[in-house]
């Protein structure tokens, strides 16, 4: 258990977060393309295609209600990327912490980073479909959609943190095929990203109620809609909870795979 | 006051004691080597001393600051090669020191007036501005070399510094550390090449199986523990000659394979003798390191 104390923090972290920024930023074009182009064309298609014959969902455009799941999930999809595929090539494959905990950085600090990366990058995801929402004029109320911002946020620091768990126990890229299949398509199934919870039998939405996802959708979907969201502090209360436990987790376990 | 003060350090994996009860006095300025086999626990040791894995027992006063509790502190004032090249294969050359020096704290301004030095301590200087992944391997730990220098260390800890490198590569790398030693800065390597612990080291340990089993000067090593000169003898009907004349001509004689090592302190009568025996092959040589630690470590593999 020694290696489960609560992770500390330092501001070292800082120079690992612009190691990061620095790749993405030789790279931003393709990146941002792939970071939009996908979720922005499911979102089109199904709110076209679907969209024209659904007629309205709880008082919406289908289109709109589905923007507001899209928003949710490419944040959650962006920063469970990077922390499992990037974050395992920096770890294990191109053994880049092994160097930077050479330098005066203890491995809290790059897992903070890790952490602190996983979130910019996934917020730069959610507001590009936020601009895309903009650009269609799919928002009700455009100074209440604002508020995604900081919601994004929170989304991306507890997908982040819930990837870093598998990273740090993974032994190769296809264990990450395994969280995918079991957690990620589950949640995007379960949450309400392309439909109401409600529609769901009663045991699937107990289910739904727990997970993080359906935090984040029950705060970004009424921001675009146009209302204030119910129980906002439960949600992010939720959602904290999830990144704190799960953070918390991975440092240990990242600790017991390296510091050995 | 040793620059690295290291008593009983103790650590087990399971059940396998992997370093068992070491002492260490590096002093400063000095050229240290931990010598030993695969095995021995000289990493494990390293990653100790850095404070990246916590020992099981013993104690660690480096740069006067206790390991591992202030590592952090001692680390902003050491430099460490690790074994595999780790380089950032997303960056440039000049890019890689840029970066590597801001996980130091050091201001950009600062670490881009030191990038030109350190290029030309790793003859790079026209490399700047190329990806790692083009350079060739000498090239590569001669960055990670100059990436250990950006903070400028007081002390240099070098795991296995040229493994895997062609011998002008290694000359250039040694060439280097001897450069560092000259500027008065503190060395630690582990290699198991015993030239070149010979070449740069002031004093070294030998390690095996977690515990010093020689510990002095190289040379006087050599000079204590080993005849001066050696007699290598190769053949088939090796093993007959040695049964035959090996406590005759030899001071001290140990076959493997179908190697004769004839441990003298004049080999001239023996060479004499060998010329007729046209069946048997042999070179002379004085000894050295690697003799010295054969004796210690004995010749059987170690990776199996």
């Amino acid at each position: 258990m020694k290696y489960f104390g609560p992770p500390q923090l330092s501001w070292r972290f800082i120079p690992v977060w612009r190691r990061n920024f620095l790749v993405w930023k030789k790279l931003a074009g393709p990146s941002i393309l792939g970071n939009l182009a996908d979720p922005m064309f499911y979102m089109l298609g199904f709110g076209y295609g679907l969209g024209s014959l659904i007629p309205q969902v709880g008082g919406a455009s289908y289109m709109a209600f589905l923007s507001a799941g899209t928003i949710c999930y490419s944040t959650m999809n962006s920063a469970t990327f990077e922390v499992l595929y990037s974050g395992f090539s920096r770890m294990h494959v191109q053994k880049t912490w092994e160097a930077i905990l050479n330098a005066p950085l203890t491995l809290d600090d790059v897992m903070f980073a890790e952490l602190s990366w996983g979130a910019s990058k996934s917020l730069l995801s959610g507001i590009a479909i936020l601009a895309v929402i903009w650009a269609l004029g799919l928002q009700a109320n455009w100074l209440l959609s604002l508020w995604v911002i900081p919601v994004v946020v929170v989304i991306g620091l507890t997908f982040s943190a819930m990837g870093l768990v598998m990273t740090a126990i993974s032994p190769s890229y296809d264990f990450f095929m395994y969280y995918f299949t079991l957690v990620i398509t589950p949640m995007v199934l379960l949450c309400g990203v392309f439909y109401p919870v409600e529609r769901m039998p009663e045991i699937l939405q107990n289910v739904a109620a727990v997970l993080p996802l359906s935090h984040a959708i029950d705060l970004v979907r009424p921001l675009i809609l146009g209302h204030i969201p119910t129980a906002i502090a439960g949600h992010i209360g939720a959602m904290l909870a999830w990144a704190v436990v799960s953070y918390w987790l991975a440092v240990g376990l990242t600790r017991r795979r390296i510091l050995k | 006051m040793p620059i690295i003060k290291v008593r009983n350090l103790t650590k087990h994996y399971g059940n396998t004691e992997v370093v068992r009860g070491l002492d260490l006095d590096i002093k400063r300025g000095e050229c240290f080597g931990l010598l030993g086999p695969n095995g021995a626990g000289k990493t494990t040791t390293l990653k100790m001393l850095l404070g990246l894995i916590e020992p099981d027992a013993g104690e660690i006063l480096m740069l006067d600051q206790p390991i591992p509790l202030q590592a952090r502190q001692a680390r902003l004032r050491i430099g460490v090669v690790p074994q595999m090249d780790n380089l950032d294969p997303d960056f440039t050359v000049a890019e890689n020191l840029l970066i590597y020096g801001r996980y130091f704290g050091i201001p950009d301004a600062v670490i881009n007036s030191r990038i030109p030095s350190l290029l030309e301590f790793a003859g790079l200087t026209s490399k700047a501005d190329t990806k790692i992944t083009t350079l060739s391997g000498g090239m590569k730990r001669r960055l990670t070399l100059a990436r250990a220098l950006v903070n400028d260390p007081e002390l240099i800890v070098l795991d296995e510094p040229t493994t895997g490198l062609d011998p002008q590569a290694r000359h250039v790398i040694w060439q280097g550390l001897r450069r560092l030693i000259h500027q008065g800065k503190t060395i630690l390597l582990t290699t198991h090449f015993m030239e070149e612990a010979e070449r740069l080291c002031d004093n070294l340990v030998i390690l095996d199986h977690g515990k010093v089993i020689a510990t002095g000067n190289p040379r006087d090593l050599i000079a204590a523990e080993i005849e001066p000169g050696v007699v290598e003898i190769y053949g088939e009907r090796v093993d007959a000659w040695a049964e035959q004349n090996g406590a005759a001509w030899c001071t001290r004689h140990e076959i493997t394979g179908e190697t004769l090592f004839c441990y003298t302190h004049d080999g001239t009568a023996l060479i004499a003798h060998l010329r007729e025996q046209c069946e048997l092959r042999y070179v002379q040589r004085p000894s050295n390191l690697e003799d010295v630690f054969l004796k210690f470590t004995g010749r059987e593999l170690r990776d199996v």
